[in-house]
């Protein structure tokens, strides 16, 4: 049994206690607990079951490496998956479930996977699941998505209720990492006067030195620890901050960092997390070094634990793991634990030393204090199934004949030590492997560069492959120095502090234990605790020929749990090497990607949920519109009407209405969502003849003229009415979705073809609001309003003028995208509420009503006129719908003419635009496709056009459509077929694409 | 001409700072070459400042020229005049290639006050612009983005700033800096 101590625990407030549920079970902890701490504290050992063999599985590790305890924390609204024991802080009221078992932790039916386990090996999936085929789809792949995963999603209809948010920041010096190496490399750029952000993971300053021991300039580490805080927080150019994680390092100094606001406070006011968004003109990594677990046979059975995290529990938390605590080792390092728990008084019936020569002063001091020194001796396999009962001592050189069986009911391993390289990594920092200290670490000559090819990322401490506390400090202070300058500061040169600690013993690699282990304590020897890849599934995977490492590793999936394999990658690489007989520089790393250890989805979204999820773009009469009870659709990021219901009717009967009205009387659109873009400047009609197809410098100013607008490529990209201001002056209508596309496209020309042509575009889409007064009383109740002649003679059909409606100043175009008699009347966006409110007003005597998108997509298809969007794809071109009436001749040259004269564009069996009209009056399908005889090359249906508009016109009485068709202007009256998706047939009629009012009498009047 | 109305009609939030839309503001773009005579004299005679440098507003009275890009400004006067502003620049600059447009309606205006610190946070949390008192002060202007949307800002004071984005995201706006400035999210980073 894991317990608390009577005494000790230096991160703890032993007065306060702190109540906890654990799979429903009513436990307690103390103030400075992690959940892992408080759940070992409270005897609480195994904590779930690992992935594919649902082995029992206990803490290995006391920080953000931990691959076991991963738990269900919270309930309802605040219920998250597989989050970490070891960096949870425990808060009163804290609910955690385990996961990754049925029905119980204790008892779990998937255990039969264990027994199988031979069956199970690397690559199970790919070679079992591959036949029959139909079988993997409707068989394996939802029995395995069912078995497979750790923690349960939350349920659907929960909502997240915490708040998460993004913070901006620039800093030259971001220091990553609040060990003793974070703090005085921060500490010697802040006293050269760079500005400082140095962030910490945990809520600790100090990092492993505290535990570790040592002293610092005769002092213990706590002291340094405090001093370099309080000197830092007294300078204005540093910042400090706990609980925030260095998540990634990106090109240019971009930097990501995970600030967990309110973790260990739930409901505390204000953002969960935080998202900082860094600009670093230079990093330093400051982040530590990871112990390695050893390979041996059972090293996955609960109360076997890294001999560090071991130490931590005890220091830190003042937790046993067990009683009697056997220490494996290879390092010096597992020494310091096994004299720390001599002297909290608990037993530690041996050190297994795996080196022949044993270790340094620190076993002295083991030997000293009557500890059992076994040198030159492994561990062949732990004895228990949920809790170590013992180990079985061999000869680290032999196969694993047992020597003796040791009683214990811990096991405290170290492998060595990795140093934490991945935000080194990142962004492209190389590694070495370091033979003398069986480590990779940065490779100083090799450092992700800057834009100007500058390295901006300083590795320091541990994370750059110093281990004692001496080479840390002065290569921490090294680092700060060198950021310093890099940043253009003026540090002045001081000594480091001194850092010391006992000599040690050299490390002596080793990978697996024995090194000669056989088949079955090989099978039993795990690498990869959440993945349950084992020494024997590598060592197959190099067998079958995935040498390189990226391949074994997402062929036995070693190192791509959600730890991304920060115990597991170096003793599966030094595996795969040994296989491959090859030195473990030659077989090289997995590439390390951010985050360095997950972060949560709210962060990434930030503030963006909710009502501020995504922009919603409002007209200046959006309120009468929502007040109206309209119903809305999406156009871009605008949503306007699409109609306007009345009690009792459906969206086709409002929409049947608007239409009727509008033909009839009088009907209103908001047309405010239309771009509007002002091109100006001599030589404004040369630069609209280039970006229209047909001719725009040959328009009158007080005229209005169609436009097409084609891409480079020829194709169709956007229409709208060009009216003239003025000799240099032009006002573009878009379409509502192209203002800020086509005012981009403008400029892009304009910045990077024509220079030297003078012309400027602004958009003024938003400064108007737009109204369009549509049917035959339009100007009826325009005169009503009064202020301006709006008179056919005044204002003919495609003209526009200034002038006073009602007392309000507006621009006036006849404009017509209905076929009705339209005036479209452009105010001031403050003044378009004022003018909607008096055309309603002046307007009830022809009973006005409001019409929204779908009325005007039935008008403008009664009347042939083509959607961009609808008619258009991205692949048709203007003379697809017949619109060579609107391409100039006369120019020399516009955006997309060359395109268009290429063959395939020329080619005569291009689709071309026609009415349909069916057979027997019913609606097309949408997008239904018309076919031909035969089939194609692959056995499809060979087909000869499609629809491209499909609607019910009111006005006809039937439906209407428009498609491409193959010759279809040839083949007037030909009758073709469209199979729809419900199974029916449709015939329609080929026909003129105008249905209504050919000769256009009705809007020219 | 009714009473022009502005995109919020004067909504306002208090949290760690306080949010309020300003209300109808007169803006004019000009665009022209920063280095004719004829331009800045056309711009100072209607703003009452002669035109700020790179990233800058220079300001005075009720009246400001704010730089937009380098043959772009941004020119606030009183709404009731922005017209008037117009027709005088485009006067004054016949025969000059310039643009002058009246685009007050197009946007929306409001009005950031309290702690310094805390406005710089609420701001920070937003945009992706370098905000620190050190490289952002009164006299600068930064045309930037608030998480979705393009935006400007600047500070009137040290415990006032101005941002100005489109009129159909007003909205979407002050809600995003009501959100920004929950209460209990302040930040701390500009408090050193």
């Amino acid at each position: 049994m894991s317990t608390r101590l009577a005494k000790g625990g230096r991160l703890l407030n032993r007065a306060k206690r702190v109540n906890f549920t654990f799979n429903g079970q009513h436990l307690t902890g103390l103030e400075g607990d992690t959940l892992a701490s408080a759940l070992l504290g409270a005897g609480q050992m195994m904590v779930g079951r690992s992935f594919k063999y649902h082995r029992p599985r206990g803490m290995v590790a006391s920080g953000a490496e931990e691959p076991n305890a991963l738990v269900n924390l919270g309930t309802g609204n605040r219920l998250e998956p597989n989050q970490r024991a070891t960096t949870t802080e425990l808060f009163e009221g804290l609910s955690a479930t385990s996961q990754n078992h049925w029905p119980s932790l204790e008892f779990d039916v998937g255990a039969v996977n264990s027994w199988f386990s031979r069956f199970l090996p690397a690559g199970f999936y790919y070679k079992t699941f591959m036949y029959p085929r139909a079988f993997w789809k409707h068989v394996y792949e939802p029995f395995i998505r069912q078995s497979a995963g750790l923690g349960r999603a939350p349920e659907a209809h929960l909502r997240d209720e915490d708040t998460y948010e993004h913070f901006h920041a620039f800093v030259d010096v971001l220091v990553i990492g609040g060990g003793v190496a974070g703090l005085q490399a921060a500490l010697t750029a802040g006293r050269a006067g760079a500005q400082v952000l140095l962030i910490e993971q945990t809520a600790h300053w100090g990092g492993r030195a505290p535990v570790d021991g040592g002293t610092v300039d005769g002092k213990p580490a706590d002291a340094f620890v405090a001093a370099a805080l309080a000197e830092m927080r007294g300078m204005k150019n540093v910042t400090l901050r706990t609980r925030c994680m260095g998540a990634g390092v990106y090109d240019h100094g971009y930097v990501l960092a995970y600030e967990r606001v309110s973790d260990h406070a739930p409901g505390t006011p204000g953002p969960r997390h935080r998202l900082w968004r860094l600009r670093c003109r230079q990093v330093i990594t400051a982040t530590g070094a990871i112990e390695r677990p050893l390979s041996f046979a059972g090293n996955d059975i609960p109360g076997v634990m890294l001999a560090g995290a071991v130490r931590d529990y005890a220091v830190n938390y003042g937790v046993s793991i067990g009683d009697r605590t056997i220490v494996v080792t290879n390092n010096d390092d597992a020494y310091r634990t096994a004299i720390t728990l001599k002297e909290l008084g608990l037993e530690v019936p041996a050190i297994i030393d795996a080196r022949a020569g044993g270790g340094g002063a620190l076993a002295e001091q083991a030997r000293a204090l009557g500890i059992r020194v076994e040198t030159g001796k492994g561990v062949a396999r732990v004895k228990g199934g949920k809790r170590v009962e013992g180990v079985a001592i061999c000869a680290q050189a032999g196969e694993g004949a047992v020597l003796e069986e040791i009683k214990c009911d811990a096991v405290a391993m170290s492998g060595g030590w990795s140093p934490v390289v991945h935000l080194w990594s990142h962004c492209g920092g190389k590694l070495v492997w370091d033979e003398a200290q069986a480590m990779f670490r940065p490779n100083a000559d090799a450092p992700p560069t800057g834009a100007a090819g500058e390295p901006f990322v300083i590795p320091a401490g541990s994370a750059n492959g110093y281990l004692g506390l001496g080479d840390v400090l002065t290569d921490a202070d090294a680092a700060g120095m060198a950021a310093a300058k890099a940043v253009g500061a003026k540090p002045k040169k001081t000594d480091a502090p001194k850092g010391e600690t006992p000599e040690e013993a050299a490390i002596e690699p080793v990978w697996l234990m024995p090194q000669g282990a056989h088949v079955k304590l090989r099978m039993k020897a795990w690498l990869d605790f959440q993945n349950d890849v084992k020494v024997s599934d590598i060592q197959l995977a190099a067998r079958e020929g995935f040498e390189s490492v990226e391949h074994a590793k997402r062929y036995t999936t070693l190192g791509m749990a959600t730890d991304q394999g920060k115990l597991s990658n170096i003793n599966g690489l030094a595996i795969l090497s040994d296989a491959l007989g090859q030195p473990i520089p030659q077989t090289g790393t997995t590439t390390f990607r951010p985050p360095y250890t997950p972060i949560s989805m709210g962060a990434i979204g930030g503030e963006a949920r909710g009502k501020v999820f995504q922009p919603l773009r409002r007209t200046p009469l959006q309120d009468w519109h929502e007040a109206q009870g309209a119903h809305f659709e999406p156009v871009g990021h605008w949503r306007r009407p699409y109609c306007y219901p009345r009690a009792g009717e459906t969206h086709a009967q409002a929409v049947a209405r608007e239409i009727t009205q509008t033909r009839g009387s009088l009907g209103l659109l908001d047309a405010s969502t239309l771009g509007k873009l002002v091109v100006t400047g001599p030589d404004a009609g040369k630069f609209l003849d280039m970006l229209y197809t047909n001719m725009m410098s040959t328009l009158k100013p007080g005229r209005c003229r169609y436009g097409l607008m084609c891409s480079e490529n020829g194709f169709l990209m956007d229409d709208g009415v060009v009216a003239r201001i003025g000799d240099d002056s032009f006002l573009c209508h878009t379409t509502t979705g192209g203002a800020e596309r086509i005012h981009a496209h403008m400029e892009e020309w304009l910045q990077t073809e024509w220079w030297d042509w003078q012309v400027y575009v602004a958009n003024v889409t938003e400064q108007y609001g737009q109204i369009a007064v549509v049917g035959p009383d339009a100007r009826k109740v325009l005169e009503k309003l009064g202020g301006m002649d709006v008179s056919k003679d005044a204002l003919p059909f495609m003209a526009w003028a200034d002038g006073e409606l009602a007392g309000i100043s507006c621009r006036v175009y006849r404009i017509s995208f209905s076929g009705e008699l339209s005036y479209e009347i452009a105010v001031d966006a403050g003044q378009a509420r004022a003018l909607w409110d008096k055309l309603l007003e002046a307007g009830m005597e022809f009973n006005v009503m409001p019409y929204g998108t779908e009325a005007l997509h039935v008008m403008r298809a009664e009347k042939g006129f083509i959607m961009i969007g609808d008619e258009t794809d991205g692949t048709v071109i203007p003379q697809d719908l017949g619109l060579d009436w609107a391409i100039s001749k006369k120019k020399d040259d516009f955006i997309g003419k060359r395109a268009q004269q290429r063959s395939h564009m020329t080619d005569p069996a291009r689709w071309k635009l026609v009415g349909l009209e069916t057979v027997d009056g019913s609606v097309l399908p949408d997008g239904a496709y018309a076919v031909a005889d035969g089939d194609n090359a692959n056995g499809q249906r060979n087909v000869q056009g499609r629809v491209t508009s499909t609607y019910h016109s009111p006005t006809l009485g039937r439906g209407i459509a428009m498609g491409l068709v193959l010759n279809g202007p040839d083949r007037m009256g030909t009758v073709i077929d469209f199979p729809g998706t419900d199974g029916k047939t449709y015939r329609a009629t080929i026909v003129d694409p105008v249905f209504y009012d050919k000769d256009g009498e009705k809007q020219n009047v | 001409m009714s009473e022009a109305v502005s995109a919020l009609n004067g909504q306002s939030f208090v949290g760690i700072v306080k949010i309020e839309e300003a209300g109808p503001q007169g803006m004019i773009t000009l665009r022209g070459d920063a280095g004719a005579a004829a331009l800045q004299k056309a711009a100072r005679d209607v703003a009452g400042v002669d035109m700020p440098g790179i990233r800058g507003i220079a300001a005075a009275g009720d009246r400001a020229i704010a730089w937009m890009s380098p043959d772009e400004w941004l020119i606030l006067l009183p709404h009731a005049q922005a017209h008037e502003g117009v027709a005088t620049l485009r006067t004054a600059l016949a025969g000059t290639h310039h643009l002058a447009e009246n685009v007050s309606d197009a946007r929306a205006l409001f009005r950031v006050t309290g702690e310094p610190a805390r406005l710089r946070e609420v701001l920070a949390k937003l945009a992706p612009a370098d905000l620190h008192p050190d490289r952002f002060g009164t006299g600068e202007m930064r045309r930037t983005r608030l998480a979705q949307v393009p935006a400007a800002i600047w500070l009137d004071s040290a415990g006032e700033a101005r941002v100005i984005c489109f009129r159909s995201v007003a909205s979407y706006v002050f809600d995003l800096l009501s959100v920004a400035a929950a209460p209990g999210s302040e930040v701390g980073f500009f408090d050193a």
